[in-house]
């Protein structure tokens, strides 16, 4: 083979090869699969909201507050635990904790609930949501979920932790039976803890676009009122005294713990059946409020 | 490439009847807007205010009509506005892009929004980015784009679950000359290579109807015209005649002459009517002694038939 047919043939092939090689343009392709309906959505919804609580699937800088509130938590509870297995004795009981960590929860819901709300409404994404397939009410209820369930993990996963230090500090089936049946009103305080701090904190914070005053606005609603509690307490009578935890969402929930759990510091007298009351009816109006106000955004 | 064949959806894409809003406060945005619309890129223009926004948030089902019909891709966004919303895309005037997500993973969340299942929301988002032009910068974070690649994710997310009806609100606002091109360039081919049918609403004329088959327009809520295109320009060919001086003279001289010449800036636009106009045309401009500067055809612009819509 002479030299050029030889030049002619490497061409012949590299022209081949680069023929081969070429990326295709497949152009636009139809979807004929399955489109799931408002359920589905609704749960991704949800599910989003969730990770973005805990700011996962987000930059390293949206992680960095929740995971350090979690983390101060679960000190606390280890630090907990570390003492009862040194003294015997549970300095708290689990129903005590939630109270316990109620300022953390209270900056967990400050930082999260502008996270899952406010951003949407500064960016202008929810005429985005409100064009798929969801209806209306979804989209706050699906958030305030997200927010729920976020608050009641970063209290409920220190409990699960005391518990399993302290099945390992007491002997016996029975006893670590026990220990699981005191867990249980802990378990259920951390849902009312997580109910009442997530509807009010969303509740605010989807008044506000900007995350660094709906974070203060949050903070506010439930530091502000806390002096009036102090004021009925110190000035009143007996009856006053019982029922001036009323007066703040963070004193109201330690009364229904109080009521139903027997948690320290908290004395309702015979007002537990208010403060029910008074628990449901708050949770009850910041759902109906978040869902006229979500009406009302149309952007 | 080759066109895909939609399956055949109602031969009406958007249809309504004495379609009426009135807002609470008074304000009617929507007054007996009687409109049918055939699939294809259509252009639905009018002035700021003329009630775009609010006929596409009543196609969407997002906001209850005070009277009339309307159906969407055959269905009652009033009852039915759920289903209609997947079978819709939705690209919005303003800003709706969170700033600190990454584009792949926002329109991924978004196409998990339309129902798609999370393995193939991920599949389609890559595509949908790929097929408006950013691929390679799909993983920076939305906050860092400039205008011109928002409004590329903007129609991604309106893209992604494959709709059979894309409704775009403005889609070249904020862009410069170049970034305009290119976005109706895009909107050209999705109407026609991917075989999606677009409504893209528009206050600049000249613009649509450059991409588009159909044009509806409307002004203060009522119905101005609703044609094809090609039917608003044929037989609509004008000659334009600009001298230097004497334009009135000339057009009373071709009035006159049986035609019927309009003043139109400095100059004068008369409706071709064969091929023996221009001698005629050009003797009346002797005969004045007219200095003529220019005289050439154009084709009528569907602003012009707007126009006399407006005033008729």
């Amino acid at each position: 083979m002479s030299e050029g047919a030889r030049l002619s043939e490497g061409a012949r092939l590299s022209e081949g090869v680069m023929s081969s090689g070429v990326i295709h343009d497949i152009g636009y392709q139809r979807y004929t699969g399955p489109r799931l309906g408002r359920g589905y959505v609704t749960r991704s919804l949800y599910l989003h909201g969730l990770r973005t609580v805990f700011g996962l699937g987000r930059s390293a800088k949206a992680k960095i507050f929740p995971w350090v509130a979690v983390g101060i938590v679960a000190v606390v509870a280890t630090v907990l635990t570390a003492v009862r297995a040194q003294t015997g004795r549970p300095v708290l009981s689990y129903a005590d904790f939630p109270g316990a960590v109620a300022v953390l929860t209270t900056l967990f819901c400050a930082t999260a609930a502008p996270e899952l709300v406010s951003r949407d409404l500064r960016g202008g994404v929810l005429p985005l949501y409100f064009s798929r397939p969801l209806r209306r009410a979804d989209y706050p209820l699906a958030k305030l979920a997200a927010l729920v369930s976020a608050v009641w993990l970063m209290l409920a996963g220190p409990l699960t932790l005391m518990f399993v230090g302290g099945a390992f500090s007491v002997h016996g089936p029975g006893a670590v039976r026990d220990e699981f049946l005191d867990l249980l009103p802990g378990l259920v305080q951390s849902v009312i803890y997580a109910a009442v701090y997530s509807s009010l904190a969303l509740l605010v914070a989807s008044f506000a676009g900007r995350r660094a005053v709906a974070a203060a606005l949050v903070v506010a609603v439930f530091l502000v009122t806390t002096p009036i509690v102090g004021v009925i307490g110190v000035s009143g009578g007996q009856a006053a005294q019982q029922l001036a935890f009323l007066a703040s969402p963070t004193t109201l929930v330690q009364g229904v713990g109080g009521w139903l759990f027997d948690v320290s510091g908290s004395d309702v007298g015979p007002y537990g059946p208010v403060y029910g009351l008074a628990v449901a009816g708050l949770v009850a109006a910041c759902v109906l409020l978040l869902l006229v106000r979500y009406r009302r955004v149309a952007r | 490439m080759t066109q895909i064949a939609r399956e055949s959806i109602a031969t009406e894409l958007i249809a309504t009847e004495a379609l009426t809003k009135r807002y609470p406060n008074g304000v009617t945005a929507l007054s007996a807007l009687t409109v049918d619309v055939e699939p294809g890129i259509v252009g639905l223009v009018g002035a700021n205010g003329a009630g775009k926004s609010t006929l596409i948030k009543i196609l969407l089902g997002l906001l209850p009509p005070t009277s009339g019909q309307v159906r969407v891709l055959g269905l009652d966004p009033v009852a039915d506005g759920e289903r209609v919303r997947g079978r819709v895309g939705y690209m919005p005037e303003h800003d709706c892009l969170p700033p600190d997500l990454v584009a792949a993973e926002f329109v991924t969340h978004m196409a998990r929004m339309s129902g798609l299942p999370r393995a193939t929301a991920r599949e389609r988002a890559s595509e949908a980015l790929r097929h408006v032009g950013l691929y390679e910068e799909r993983y920076r974070q939305i906050g860092g784009y400039s205008t011109g690649m928002k409004q590329r994710v903007k129609l991604a997310q309106a893209l992604v679950h494959d709709p059979d009806l894309l409704l775009l609100d403005e889609p070249t606002n904020g862009l410069d000359p170049a970034g305009r091109d290119a976005m109706l360039a895009l909107v050209h081919r999705i109407g026609t290579e991917f075989g999606i049918s677009v409504v893209v609403c528009s206050h600049l004329l000249g613009e649509v109807e450059r991409i588009c088959d159909s044009l509806v327009a409307i002004d203060g809520g009522k119905l101005l015209r609703s044609d094809r295109i090609s039917a608003m320009t044929t037989t609509t060919d004008v000659l334009a005649v600009e001298v230097g001086e004497g334009t009135q003279e000339l057009a009373a001289r071709l009035a006159s002459l049986g035609f019927c010449p309009r003043i139109e800036g400095r100059g004068l636009v008369l409706p071709i009517a064969g091929d023996a106009m221009y001698d005629i045309v050009l003797d009346a401009i002797a005969d004045l002694e007219l200095p003529l500067h220019r005289l050439d055809q154009r084709r009528h612009r569907v602003a012009d038939l707007f126009r006399e819509a407006a005033n008729v």
